[in-house]
């Protein structure tokens, strides 16, 4: 068997990408994995919901206040994002950033007094199991907004920096993260409406 | 050194079976009416798992022995068929045994699972606990009393809560640690879990069935020869599991109803 | 303003210092080797572990010098008390499934070789990629920490099952700190293990070379990556079961502990809960488990296989749709590990059918390698004997499943140790015998020495014939009803059948025993092995193209370009009977019988 020498690949498939080390997907895998774990906890919900004990939560008032504020947080990021694609400088961008996080900030002040409205009521963490799951799934949503909101403090402080200091892709997939969240808390806004 | 991989191999393959092959491990005797379909699935599986596993490994070792240490320059073959021939053969030979096995497989399931107890089933109550098992009986009023947890008492033996002070079905039930039942008789057990999951398990009745707390189970069976059985927890409950044992002890129906007139009087 | 130009041209600067270079380290090689020894410290703990427990159970009155300073209450005077056997218990097998099979195989190898094989420089993120390491060596301390508390570790098996392990200290020894540290560890390991799922599957999408499409990966970078998918949704259900377990414990909530239980003679604060909501959250994390556990060893035994047949498998486009259908199948069937939980029975035959249906693509592989060997060239070295090893024990301890799969057999095999010889079989042995070739593969690339290749036949030898001494018994006691997690036997039923349990307790100490020739070979080559040629195997894939050991970078400063798949052998190439992937040179049409 001989061989012959050619020195075109098979294929012209080009990962730019890979050159400049920078991965699209990784934020889409982060996001899914965050859904499993709501979707184990709503089934979980739906499994504990049959028993005898499964009463009826009053949900505060506030918490609608609340989804305006994250729901307006992803906003502002969006028309930061618009900035950065129409203007030469970042120091309007920087300020809308600063202001989703504001407003982050704001949602989970607003979480907490949801949970101090509950606790007027009487309802604690381990009182019934609808205030069980209304803690566990706020809590943990709440978490990783503040997760969302320190990287957020980080871009804001790259983008008021420089036009230099501040990498695309991360801006990118914080909006991802952020949009989620807000889309995380609808839906379990919705599923605490409908069953707790 | 291939050479001697296919030879042990083969030798593996001969000692894993020679004791399956010889009975050297056989299922203890049967004495229900239901085992014998999961005993004849269990013997079909292991004729197909037997046969697959001798088969894979002596298949294995040939090839070894013929494809090693072969003289440079020898020509490379692709198997006849190529990926074709494992692919079909899984699909066929596999999927075929396979879901026959698991569709024939579903009646004997079906016996124990989807079956109703006969309406004169007769009906006991096991509790399973840490580290023991408790067995009651209605009495002659044929009705088994409330159960209290707070009324527990072990010291005193009342194992399960019990009130005959104010309840008059309580007074007559009979408590046993023995699970004592006539043979060719049916019985209903209803199963109750004090403290945290447990098992009931007989080999030769071919029974298991968890005790899940919070949850009331019952499963039902018909045992067909006299004789003590232990039952066994195979659900891990703490540090006695191991000792976690009671006596399924099947009488003739006469030393049955002796048994419960006697305790009766107690 | 374009993207790229503010795109960093590398993933992170060349390392400085000891600190960068070696602990805190963004390489994925350096991450890759200290999951690696991780999971070295953990399968000796484990395996010292399993001495114990087969040691008490034969000879319940032996003295283990020592072991009272480890455990006053649970060995005093060195003697292993019952409750202290299921302790040991617990550990090892937490131990062994996570720290040892999630971490080597997939973790390990995969951390350090799946990068180098698409062509890239690194992980997509390799700070997430170091604290993957660190939070599982987090996880790890605090998991290992039970073993210093008064109470000692959790009686409750890996598997944790509620009540028992929900309701606190009531429920006995160890179940006060050691279940919430077990509970706390896990929990902490399902966010590495997350981590680490995500880096492998965006950098296995994103961060290919060119010329490499998915097709043209090897076999073993497709079973980290399909694995790595299994892990992201499975791990991502474990933690919040972990997370309302803790709750329960310590929380007064009530997820999975009902109303009126009465343990230690005190009424317990809960109700409402449902103990099968933990099996069924546990499962569904539990039996994607042990794929993750199995998948890359099937990767990497296919991946040795084929350079020491110097042949293709007949079709690799079949062993990775078959890698694929193992991974989606293995969400289907978790309900066969409760078939007689008290869940309806009507959903056992639901999880019975795609359990029988995994055999299909499992025999397809099995059958595959099989064919593959005929008319090969098969070398036998280390490596080589343990990929083929794998074929044999795979085959062993996959029939058991068949019998497990059927429910009706299933109320008879149940718990017993037809089970944990099962089990042992393919993810103890099997997979770690994947690992194994890996290792003896790959050693020398990792450090620029050959093993040895004595001490490596000799290892072999020991473990394989051992294996099947140690784990073939398990599968006959089962039948006769021998129950499981029991520390002795103190029945009439089982006295017969001791011999078998000290012949199998005799065989484990000697192939452990054996185990120390593999660290022994392990720690002395990386020292004083024989230097190795770049490529000694004369294998195709990238990893074999670049330096041993390789540079921080991998590939320098150049981009490496992929002409083949990964599996030129057997062709007229420039160095030999094969062709590297990134050789422009191509083979003739061939001509092969």
């Amino acid at each position: 068997m001989r061989s012959q020498a050619a020195a075109l690949p098979q294929t012209a498939r080009t990962s730019a990408r890979s050159t400049d080390h920078y991965s699209s997907s990784g934020i889409w895998i982060g996001v899914f994995a965050i859904t499993m774990s709501f979707a184990a906890f709503t089934s979980a919900l739906f499994v504990r919901e049959g028993t005898a004990d499964w009463g009826h939560l009053v949900l505060p008032s506030i918490l609608y206040v609340n989804t305006i504020l994250l729901l307006a947080s992803s906003g502002t990021l969006e028309l930061a994002r618009r900035s950065l694609r129409e203007e030469e400088g970042t120091s309007k961008a920087s300020r809308l950033v600063l202001l989703t996080l504001l407003l982050g900030l704001a949602f989970c002040t607003g979480q907490y007094r949801a949970w101090l409205d509950l606790r007027t009521q009487g309802i604690y963490l381990a009182t019934n199991p609808n205030g069980s799951f209304f803690y566990v799934l706020t809590f943990l949503h709440a978490l990783h907004v503040l997760a969302g909101i320190l990287v957020l403090v980080y871009l804001a402080g790259r983008l008021a920096a420089s036009q230099k200091a501040f990498r695309p892709s991360l801006f990118r997939s914080t909006a991802i993260y952020w949009h989620f969240m807000a889309v995380l808390w609808v839906y379990l806004l919705m599923l605490c409406r409908m069953k707790l | 050194m291939g050479k001697v991989l296919a030879i042990v191999l083969v030798i593996i393959a001969i000692a894993s079976a020679y004791p399956i092959v010889a009975h050297k491990f056989s299922l203890p005797e049967d004495i229900s009416t239901h085992g014998h379909a999961i005993d004849d699935q269990l013997n079909d599986t292991m004729i197909e798992a037997g046969v697959s596993f001798v088969a894979a490994q002596i298949v294995l070792a040939f090839f070894v022995w013929s494809f090693t240490g072969r003289k440079a320059g020898s020509p490379l073959k692709n198997f006849p068929g190529g990926a074709k021939v494992p692919v079909i053969a899984a699909f066929v030979l596999v999927g075929t045994e396979v879901l026959a096995l698991g569709v024939m497989g579903q009646k004997a399931w079906a016996n124990v699972y989807f079956t109703s107890p006969k309406p004169d089933a007769i009906q006991i109550q096991a509790q399973a606990e840490q580290f023991a098992y408790y067995f009651r009986y209605p009495g002659p009023d044929g009705k088994f009393g409330a159960v209290h947890p707070d009324k527990i008492d072990e010291g005193n033996q009342n194992y399960f809560g019990l009130d005959p002070a104010n309840e008059v079905e309580a007074r007559d039930d009979i408590v046993s640690g023995e699970l004592v039942i006539p043979v060719n008789r049916e019985i209903q057990l209803l199963m109750h879990a004090k403290d945290v999951g447990h098992s009931f398990y007989v080999r030769e009745l071919r029974i298991q069935q968890d005790f899940v707390p919070g949850l009331d189970l019952s499963i039902h069976f018909t045992a067909t020869k006299i004789g003590k059985y232990e039952i066994v927890c195979t659900q891990l409950c703490g540090l006695g599991h191991y000792n976690m044992k009671a006596y399924l002890n099947v009488m003739s129906r006469e030393d049955y109803d002796k048994w419960l007139k006697d305790q009766a009087g107690q | 303003m374009s993207e790229s130009s503010v795109e960093q041209a590398h993933v992170h600067a060349p390392p400085e210092g000891f600190i960068r270079k070696h602990v805190f380290s963004l390489d994925h090689k350096v991450i890759g080797k200290q999951y690696y020894a991780l999971a070295l410290v953990s399968v000796f703990t484990g395996m010292l572990l399993s001495w114990l427990m087969r040691i008490h159970m034969v000879w319940p009155t032996q003295q283990v010098p020592g072991l009272e300073l480890l455990s006053k209450a649970g060995a005093p005077g060195g003697i292993i008390t019952p409750e202290y056997y299921l302790s040991l218990l617990t550990m090892h097998g937490t131990l062994m499934v996570f720290f040892v099979l999630t971490n080597a195989p997939l973790a390990a190898l995969g951390n350090y070789f799946l990068p180098i094989q698409i062509g890239a420089e690194d992980m997509a993120f390799p700070r997430f990629n170091m604290m993957s390491f660190w939070t599982t060596f987090l996880a790890w301390i605090v998991l290992m920490l039970a073993f210093f508390i008064p109470d000692g570790p959790p009686i409750s098996g890996w598997t944790s099952y509620a009540p028992l392990s929900a309701v606190g200290k009531d429920a006995g020894p160890g179940m006060q700190y050691g279940a919430s540290l077990w509970g706390l560890s896990i929990g902490i390991f399902c966010i590495a293990s997350l981590l680490g799922s995500l880096n492998f599957i965006a950098t296995t999408l994103d961060l290919r070379a060119k010329g490499m499409t998915l097709m043209r990966m090897p076999l073993c970078t497709w079973a980290w990556f399909i694995t790595s998918c299994i892990g992201l949704l499975a791990f991502a259900v474990l933690l919040p079961a972990c997370i309302l377990l803790i709750l329960d414990r310590h929380a007064g909530t009530s997820f999975f502990i009902p109303a009126g239980l009465v343990i230690s003679d005190r009424l317990q604060p809960h109700s409402g809960g449902s103990p099968l909501l933990w099996q069924h959250l546990f499962w569904f994390f539990g039996h994607p488990e042990v794929y993750i556990a199995i998948l890359p060893s099937m990767g990497i035994v296919s991946h040795i296989l084929i350079n020491s047949m110097r042949k293709p498998l007949l079709s690799a486009k079949v062993v990775i749709y078959s890698m694929m259908s193992i991974g989606f199948l293995s969400y289907m069937v978790w309900g066969h590990h409760m078939f007689v939980s008290g869940m309806n029975p009507m959903s056992a035959l639901a999880f019975s059918f795609p359990t029988l249906t995994i055999t299909i693509p499992a025999t397809v592989l099995t059958l595959l390698w099989l064919g593959s060997l005929y008319g090969s060239n098969l070398q036998i070295n280390s490596a080589s004997l343990f990929a083929l090893g794998f074929i044999s024990m795979f085959v062993a301890g996959g029939v058991s499943g068949f019998f497990l799969a059927q429910p009706s057999i299933d109320i008879y095999l149940h718990a017993t140790y037809f089970v944990v010889g099962h089990f042992h079989m393919v993810m103890g042995v099997a997979s770690l015998f994947g690992v194994f070739a890996g290792t003896y593969f790959w050693f020398p690339k990792m450090t620029g020495r050959m093993m040895n290749e004595t001490l490596g036949k000799l290892h072999f030898w020991i473990t394989f014939v051992g294996a099947y001494c140690i784990f073939m018994p398990f599968h006959y006691l089962g039948l006769i009803g021998n129950v499981r997690r029991y520390q002795s036997f103190v029945d009439d039923f089982m006295a017969p059948y001791l011999g078998w349990h000290k012949f199998m307790t005799i065989a484990a100490l000697i192939t452990g025993g054996a185990q120390f020739i593999f660290l022994f070979n392990l720690i002395y080559s990386r020292f004083k092995g024989a230097p190795a040629p770049q490529n000694p195997w004369k294998a195709t894939s990238l990893e074999w193209s670049i330096p041993s050991p390789p540079p921080w970078n991998n590939f320098g400063d150049k981009h490496p370009v992929v002409y083949h798949d990964p599996y030129q052998y057997g062709v007229k190439g420039p160095d030999g009977d094969f062709i590297m992937q990134d050789s422009p040179v191509q083979p003739l049409p061939a001509s092969r019988d």
